[in-house]
C-alpha cells in the first residue's frame, strides 16, 4: 500500500506564505464534509511557518520551517482519543473526525508539534488534512505544495519501504526523533534551523591598510580534534554549519600566508559570528 | 428600389427574425427584450429604407416602413453603408470612421439607444460557453491578478479557490536554455504571489462597499461640513440618488468654475485588466468630462528618471535599461552577479510573480557568485546566499564612487569600452580622484558615509572588476528602493557609469537579477495595460504605438490642460497653488518643463472624483492628505472604491466598484506595456487571459466600466462611452486586436480562459541588449525607441544622448541647468539631506527608516479588508485583538530604548507617529531601521491628520521634500525617526 509524505526543504523556504495562503484559500468558509469544517478566517495555522534567524550582523542567515501536521504513523493525538476520533488513514493521511471531536478542546495539546488548532466557533479541534478531499479527488498535490514557488515542498507517495530509502539516501530528517512519533512530514536541511554556525571574517592589516584574507585557512578544533577545516573566501569569510547547539568550547585556528598563526576559543550556545578577525 | 436597399431591407427583416429566433432559444435574451416599452427605428437618412422594432413588456413586433413616433433611430447616410455595418463579421474601423463622418448617427436617449446597440450586439454573443465544468456543479473560470493568472473555481455563485494555471497538454511547450553543460527549462505552470492568494479573502470581505453612501452631513443644498470628513458617518442611498448627485455636481462645478474644477486621480494600480482597468475605462470617462488629472510621479523609477537617465537616455523606459535575452546570457557566460537594493523575491518584480525564482536558483546551482547591497538583509539575499553588504541608507553612491576609485586605481575596468562607447570618463575619474575637491573617493572615505568596512569595499571591487558581472539594480531594472530617498539620483547614474566601466553589453556583462530577459515569443502582439485599452486616449497613454491601428475606437481627448502632481495634491488643496515637473516618456528634456497650478485661466479644483483609497498609505508626508480633505478647499470628494478603507472614509460620495473577479475583462501575465515594453518577459511562459465574470458583483456593487457609464447617460454622453457595447463585447474587440485571432477562435479561448502563446525557435529569440551598443551596431532588439528625432548620427546607432554614447558628464544637464548644486552634471557624492548629517535632526531622530514596496501586499491591495494576508506573521501582527503594521529593528537599537519582540511602539519624527509592533532582527543594522511602505488601513486613534496612526501608514512619516527641486520624486528612503515604547495613556495628540 503506498502512503503520502511530505518532504520540505527548510534551504528552499522563503517564507513567501503560499502555502499558508492556500491553505486558507481552500479552508476558509469552505466545509469539506466528511474531512474537515471550515477554517476560521483568522488565528489557525495549519501550516505553521516558524522563523529561525542565526548570528549576528552581518554575517548571518535566515531559515523558515513550514510545520504542518505530521501525520505521525504512531501519533500521540490519535492515542489521546479514542482511535476513531483521531484516526489513521490506509494511505497514511490523519484525520480528525468533527463530529466525534467535538468539545474536546485537550486534544490540541496532545500534539507534540502543536499542530492542532483550536476552533471556538465550532467547539472543534483543527489541523492540516494534506488536503485530503482533493487527493481523493485526483488532485496530484495538496493546495501548500502546489503553490509553492521554490520546490520547498514535494509530496510522496510510496510504500513504507521505498520512503525509508529515499529518507536514507537523501538524508531527510524528522522533527523530534526522541518522540518515535513516526512522522509522515520529512525535512531537508533541517540543520539550518535546528543547528548552529560559527562564521567569521578574517582581515590582514599590512602597512596600515585592511585588506580581506583572501585563502586564509581555517581550521575548527574541539578538544584538540580537528573537526573540520575551510579557506575563507574573497571577503575573508569562513562559515562551519551544522554544529549542535550548547555543544560546548571549540577552537578556530586561522593562518594565513606567513602572518602570525591566530587561535580564538569560542563556546557555542547559539550561532556566533565573528565580524573581524585581523592578522597583523 | 436600388439593390443596396433591397438588401438593407431584407437585412433588416433578418435581424427582426433573429431577435425573435434568439429570445425563443434564450431564456435571458427573452427577459431582456421583454423588458421594454419602446419604438425603434433603424432607417436611411432619405427615408426610403426602414423598419422599425417594437419592444413592447409581452410582445415583440417589428414592422417594414417608417414609424412617426420612433423613441430612438438609427439613421444610415446610405443604404449601401446601411448593408456594410450590418453584415457581420463588422469591421470596427468602417463603424468608427462613420460615426465620425455622421454617415450614421443615433437619435434619441442614451439609455435605449445603448440598450438597443448592446440588444443586437448580443445576437452574435449571447449563449456563449466559458470555463470548463468540474465535478460537483464546480465551474473552472480563469481570472488575472497584479501577481499572475489564474484559474477560478465557483460553486453555486461563490468563489471557493483560486490557483495558479497549470497547463493542459494541449499547450505550448515551454523554451531550454542550454548553459555550461546544463539544460533550463521552466515548470508548465504560472506562479502566483502572496496578495493573489488572498483575493477571495478580499472578495468576501466585511470590508466591501455593498451599497453607495452618502455622508450623514454632507448637505449638497445647505451645509457640506468638509470638516468632518473622515468622522462624520454614512447613510445609505440608492444608486439613481447617487448618480444624479454625482452628474449633478459634475455640471454644478462646472457650470459655477469652468474648466478644470473637477479633480481625478487614482492610485498607481488597479485591480488587473485591460479594460476595466484605471489606464482604461477611467480615462475614456474623465478625458469626456474634461479634468484636471492627477499627474503620476515616475514613483517607482525616481532616480533613474530624473537621474540616469541623463547618462544613457532610456526615456520611454523612464531613464531605466532594457532586458532583452539577458537570461540565456546571464546563464551562459556571467560569473557573478550583484544585487544592488533589488530584492525581487519581495515584489516578484513587477507584476512577475514568482516567476524569476527558479531562475535564481540555477545561477545558484550553476556556481554563479551573488552579492546583496541593501541596508536590509532582504529575501532575494535570504533564499539565495551570497555576500551581504548594508550600507547606511541613501549613501549607496559613496560605496559605487569607492568602486569605480578601486577600479581606476588598479586598471580593472575596460579602457577600450570607456574610450570607444562613452564620452567624459576623464573628468569624472579626476573627480574621483579627488581632482576637484581634493577629497579622493577612496573605501577610506566611503567608510565614513557608507559605514561598509574599506576592506570590503576593496574585495568587492576586485571580485568585480575580474569578472563577467551583472549588475541587478532594483528589482527589475531601475526599480529600487535606492532610488527613492534624497540622493536616488546620484545612485541611479552611478549604476550606469559602473556598467560603462565594465563593457555594458558584452558577454555576461549587463543588467538583471534574472528577473527580465526570458526567451519568449516578443512578436507576438498581445498589448499591455498602459496602451489604453479602451480608452480613447492616444496622447496620455501608449494606445498611439499600436492598440489605436488594431481596435479602432472613439478617441477621447482631455480638454483641461492644467494638471497637479500628485505629490503636491494637499498644497494645491490647501495653499491653492503648487509646481511639478512632468513624468515625459518621449524625450530626454521633457522633464525640464515646470508646470505650476493652477493652470492660467482655470479653475482650482474643487471636486476630487478619487478612485479608491490608496494615499495616505502610499504618498509622502500623508497627514498633509489628510487635512486636505479636512479643509474647506474642496466641495465634493466622490470616491469610487472596493472597499471602504483609508481615503475612501473621507468621502461626501461612495460609489461602490467590484473586483475583478465580478466582470469581464481581458489582459496578459504581467504585460503592463507603456513604460515597461515588453513587461512580460519577467514570466517564464506568456499567458493571454480572458477574465471571466466568475460571479455576479456583490451586493449592489457595479463594474467601474457600468458605475461610469451610468454617470455618463445623465450627461448625454453615454454612447460614446460605451460605443453601444457590453464589456464583454469589448473584450472581444481587444481579442480581435491581438494575433490571437490566428491561433485559437474567440470561441475557444472564451471557453478556455488562456492561451499559451509559444516559445519561438532558439533562433528568433531576441538578440541581447546592448550587444548591438558595445559591438557598435545598429541597434537589434525588440526596443522602438528612442525616437528617430533622438538619434545623433544614423536611426538605431547609438543612445538617445547627444553623443549617442553612454556620457559620464551629461550633455542634457548642461544644457539645462550646469551649475545646479543638487543634479550636477557628472555623478558626484551628495549627502543626503534627511540623513546622519541633519544635525539636530538626526539627534533628535536617531533612526533612519527605510520603507520599500511592500513584500505580502501589492501596494494597499491585499493588506487590510480583513484578509487572510493579514495573519502573515511578517506581514501584520496581531496584539490585543489588532492587527499592527511591522517595524524591523536591530535588538541593540532595541534594547537601548527598552523594546522587546512585539512590544507596541511609536515610531515618529516632526510629520506623525504610527504605531507599530516591533520586529527584533539581526537582518537591519544598529541605526537603521526598516518598515514597509502602502498600509491601507489608516486608523489614526485621535483628531484625523492630527494624531497617531495605529492602521501602520508608515507614509506618514516620509519627508514631502522632491529629491531635488527641479523635480516631481520622492524620496521616502530617507526618513530620519525616533523609536520608543507606546504608552496608550499618551493620549490622541502627535
Amino acid at each position: 500500500m503506498s502512503k503520502w509524505n511530505l518532504i520540505i526543504d527548510i534551504e528552499k523556504c522563503e517564507d513567501c506564505n503560499n502555502c499558508f495562503l492556500a491553505c486558507k484559500d481552500e479552508h476558509v468558509d469552505n466545509e469539506w464534509p466528511g474531512y474537515t469544517n471550515a477554517q476560521p478566517r483568522h488565528g489557525h495555522r495549519w501550516i505553521n511557518i516558524v522563523r529561525k534567524e542565526r548570528g549576528q550582523f552581518p554575517l548571518i542567515d535566515v531559515a523558515y520551517r513550514p510545520t504542518p501536521c505530521q501525520h505521525c504513523d504512531d501519533a500521540p493525538c490519535i492515542a489521546a482519543g479514542d482511535g476513531q476520533t483521531i484516526f489513521k488513514r490506509e494511505d497514511g493521511v490523519v484525520l480528525i473526525d468533527p463530529q466525534r471531536a467535538k468539545g474536546q478542546k485537550k486534544l490540541v495539546k496532545s500534539c507534540p508539534h502543536g499542530a492542532i488548532w483550536w476552533n471556538a466557533e465550532k467547539n472543534v479541534p483543527q489541523k492540516c488534512t494534506l488536503c485530503a478531499h482533493l487527493l481523493d479527488a485526483g488532485w496530484k498535490q495538496p493546495r501548500c505544495v502546489q503553490v509553492c514557488p521554490t520546490g520547498a515542498m514535494e509530496i510522496v507517495k510510496a510504500e513504507d519501504e521505498s520512503m525509508s530509502r529515499l529518507a536514507a539516501n537523501q538524508k531527510l530528517q524528522i522533527l523530534s526523533p526522541e518522540l518515535n512519533t513516526k512522522p509522515r512530514v520529512y525535512y531537508k536541511n533541517l540543520h539550518r534551523f535546528e543547528n548552529c554556525f560559527i562564521a567569521g571574517s578574517v582581515a590582514i592589516k599590512l602597512g596600515g591598510v585592511m585588506d580581506c584574507a583572501h585563502g586564509a585557512t581555517v581550521v575548527l578544533k574541539k578538544e584538540d580534534q580537528i573537526v573540520a577545516q575551510m579557506q575563507t573566501n574573497e571577503y575573508g569569510d569562513f562559515k562551519f554549519d551544522n554544529l549542535e547547539p550548547s555543544s560546548g568550547i571549540y577552537e578556530l585556528e586561522i593562518v594565513y600566508k606567513d602572518l602570525k598563526k591566530k587561535t580564538i576559543s569560542i563556546e557555542v550556545t547559539n550561532s556566533q559570528s565573528i565580524n573581524e578577525i585581523v592578522l597583523a | 428600389m436600388k439593390p443596396a436597399e433591397k438588401l438593407l431591407d431584407a437585412i433588416l427583416f433578418g435581424l427582426a427574425q433573429a431577435i425573435r429566433i434568439t429570445a425563443a432559444k434564450h431564456k435571458t435574451y427573452k427577459k431582456r427584450i421583454r423588458g421594454k416599452n419602446f419604438i425603434a427605428q433603424i432607417k436611411t437618412l432619405d427615408n426610403r429604407t426602414g423598419r422599425y422594432f417594437n419592444f413592447q413588456p409581452r410582445k415583440f413586433s417589428s414592422k417594414k416602413g417608417i414609424h412617426a413616433n420612433a423613441d430612438i433611430c438609427m439613421i444610415f447616410s446610405t443604404a449601401e453603408l446601411g448593408v456594410k455595418l450590418l453584415t457581420p463579421p463588422r469591421d470596427q474601423l468602417d463603424m468608427i470612421n462613420a460615426a465620425k463622418d455622421s454617415k450614421v448617427m443615433v437619435e434619441g436617449p442614451d439609455e435605449l439607444a445603448i440598450w438597443f446597440s448592446e440588444t443586437l450586439n448580443m445576437l452574435l454573443t449571447i449563449g456563449a460557453k466559458f470555463g470548463t465544468a468540474m465535478d460537483d456543479g464546480v465551474m473552472r473560470y480563469t481570472s488575472n491578478t497584479n501577481g499572475g493568472p489564474v484559474f477560478v473555481y465557483v460553486k453555486e455563485d461563490k468563489i471557493i479557490r483560486i490557483t495558479p494555471i497549470e497547463f493542459d497538454e494541449t499547450d505550448a511547450p515551454p523554451w531550454t536554455i542550454h548553459a555550461r553543460g546544463k539544460r533550463f527549462t521552466p515548470p508548465r505552470k504560472t506562479t502566483i504571489s502572496p496578495h493573489t492568494l488572498g483575493w477571495k479573502s478580499m472578495v468576501y470581505s466585511k470590508d466591501r462597499l455593498l451599497y453607495p453612501m452618502k455622508r450623514v452631513d454632507f448637505n449638497v443644498n445647505g451645509e457640506r461640513n468638509p470638516q468632518n470628513r473622515g468622522k462624520a458617518g454614512y447613510e445609505r442611498i440608492s444608486w439613481d440618488e447617487a448618480l444624479d448627485l454625482v452628474a449633478a455636481e459634475i455640471k454644478r462645478v462646472k457650470r459655477d468654475y469652468g474648466p478644470g474644477a473637477i479633480l481625478n486621480g487614482s492610485g498607481s494600480h488597479h485591480t488587473w485588466g485591460h479594460l476595466g482597468y484605471w489606464l482604461s475605462a477611467r480615462l475614456r470617462f474623465f478625458n469626456s468630462l474634461g479634468f484636471t488629472p492627477v499627474a503620476h510621479n515616475p514613483d517607482s523609477w525616481e532616480g533613474w528618471y530624473w537621474g540616469a537617465m541623463h547618462h544613457w537616455g532610456h526615456s520611454s523606459r523612464l531613464g531605466a535599461g532594457e532586458a532583452y535575452g539577458t537570461i540565456e546570457d546571464c546563464l551562459q557566460e556571467a560569473e557573478m552577479v550583484v544585487f544592488w537594493s533589488s530584492d525581487p523575491e519581495a515584489t516578484g518584480g513587477v507584476y512577475g510573480a514568482f516567476e524569476g525564482t527558479i531562475r535564481r536558483q540555477w545561477l545558484k546551482e550553476l556556481g554563479i557568485q551573488l552579492v546583496h547591497i541593501d541596508p536590509f538583509y532582504n529575501h532575494t539575499a535570504a533564499l539565495l546566499g551570497g555576500k551581504w553588504l548594508a550600507p547606511r541608507p541613501a549613501t549607496g553612491n559613496a560605496l559605487a564612487l569607492a568602486i569605480a576609485y578601486v577600479w581606476i586605481t588598479e586598471g580593472l575596468y575596460d579602457q577600450a569600452y570607456v574610450a570607444d562607447r562613452t564620452v567624459g570618463f576623464d573628468k569624472w575619474k579626476g573627480y574621483l580622484l579627488g581632482d576637484e575637491d581634493g577629497i579622493p573617493k577612496t573605501p577610506e572615505w566611503q567608510e565614513q558615509e557608507a559605514g561598509i568596512p574599506a576592506k570590503d569595499v576593496r574585495a568587492l571591487a576586485r571580485q568585480w572588476g575580474n569578472r563577467k558581472t551583472y549588475l541587478a539594480a532594483g528589482g527589475i531594472n531601475g526599480f529600487g528602493s535606492a532610488c527613492r530617498c534624497a540622493t536616488g539620483n546620484e545612485w541611479a547614474r552611478s549604476m550606469v557609469c559602473l556598467m560603462a566601466m565594465q563593457g555594458l553589453g558584452k558577454p555576461g556583462v549587463n543588467l538583471g537579477g534574472m528577473q527580465q530577459g526570458t526567451p519568449v515569443d516578443h512578436r507576438f502582439y498581445f498589448p499591455g495595460y498602459a496602451e489604453g485599452g479602451l480608452s480613447g486616449d492616444y496622447q496620455g497613454t501608449a494606445m498611439a504605438v499600436s492598440l489605436y491601428q488594431r481596435m479602432p475606437q472613439l478617441p477621447t481627448v482631455n480638454t483641461v490642460a492644467q494638471r497637479i502632481p500628485r505629490l503636491k495634491i494637499p498644497e494645491a488643496i490647501m495653499e491653492g497653488q503648487c509646481e511639478g515637473y512632468p513624468t515625459y516618456p518621449f524625450t530626454i528634456e521633457g522633464q525640464f518643463l515646470k508646470f505650476g497650478y493652477p493652470t492660467p485661466g482655470h479653475s482650482p479644483v474643487k471636486l476630487y472624483y478619487k478612485y479608491g483609497g490608496s494615499h495616505f498609505g502610499t504618498m509622502n508626508a500623508t497627514n498633509r492628505y489628510v487635512r486636505a480633505y479636512r479643509s474647506d478647499g474642496l466641495d465634493c470628494v466622490i470616491n469610487q472604491s472596493i472597499w471602504f478603507e483609508g481615503e475612501a472614509k473621507f468621502a461626501d460620495i461612495i460609489l461602490p466598484a467590484c473586483t475583478s473577479f465580478e466582470r469581464w475583462d481581458i489582459s496578459e501575465f504581467a504585460n503592463c506595456g507603456g513604460y515597461i515594453p515588453h513587461c512580460y518577459n519577467q514570466c517564464n511562459h506568456r499567458v493571454a487571459v480572458i477574465q471571466h465574470k466568475c460571479i455576479e458583483p456583490l451586493g449592489e456593487s457595479k463594474s467601474d466600466f457600468m458605475i461610469f457609464l451610468e454617470v455618463a447617460k445623465r450627461l448625454g454622453l453615454g454612447a460614446p462611452f460605451s460605443e453601444g457595447m457590453t464589456e464583454l463585447d469589448w473584450c472581444k474587440r481587444l481579442f480581435e486586436a491581438t494575433d490571437l485571432p490566428s491561433k485559437i477562435s474567440w470561441k475557444k479561448f472564451l471557453k478556455k480562459g488562456y492561451y499559451v502563446i509559444p516559445a519561438p525557435p532558439a533562433a528568433q529569440r531576441p538578440k541581447v541588449s546592448y550587444r548591438w551598443f558595445a559591438e557598435d551596431r545598429l541597434k537589434d532588439t525588440p526596443d522602438l525607441t528612442p525616437l528617430p528625432g533622438d538619434y545623433t548620427e544614423q536611426w538605431r546607432r547609438g543612445l538617445q544622448t547627444q553623443s549617442g554614447k553612454i556620457e559620464f558628464v551629461c550633455s542634457s544637464l548642461e544644457r539645462f541647468d550646469p551649475d545646479d548644486p543638487e543634479r550636477p552634471t557628472m555623478t558626484k557624492y551628495i549627502p543626503s539631506w534627511e540623513g546622519h548629517h541633519s544635525k539636530e535632526l538626526y539627534q533628535k531622530y536617531p533612526l533612519q527608516l527605510i520603507s520599500p514596496h511592500p513584500r505580502f501586499s501589492f501596494h494597499t491591495m491585499g493588506d487590510g479588508k480583513d484578509s487572510i494576508i493579514n495573519d502573515i506573521k511578517d506581514h501584520r501582527v496581531l496584539i490585543d485583538g489588532y492587527y499592527y503594521w511591522i517595524v524591523r529593528i536591530n535588538p541593540q537599537d532595541a534594547n537601548s530604548r527598552e523594546i522587546k519582540a512585539n512590544n507596541l511602539v511609536k515610531v515618529f519624527n516632526d510629520r506623525g507617529a504610527v504605531i507599530c509592533a516591533a520586529q527584533l532582527t539581526q537582518r537591519i543594522p544598529p541605526g537603521t531601521v526598516h518598515s514597509y511602505e502602502s498600509c491601507a488601513i489608516y486608523d489614526p486613534v485621535g483628531e484625523p491628520g492630527e494624531s497617531p496612526d495605529r492602521g501602520g501608514c508608515i507614509n506618514q512619516l516620509t519627508p514631502s521634500r522632491m529629491i531635488i527641486k527641479k523635480s516631481h520624486a520622492t524620496a521616502a528612503n530617507s526618513c530620519l525617526v525616533q523609536i520608543e515604547a507606546w504608552q496608550p495613556e499618551e493620549g490622541g495628540a502627535l
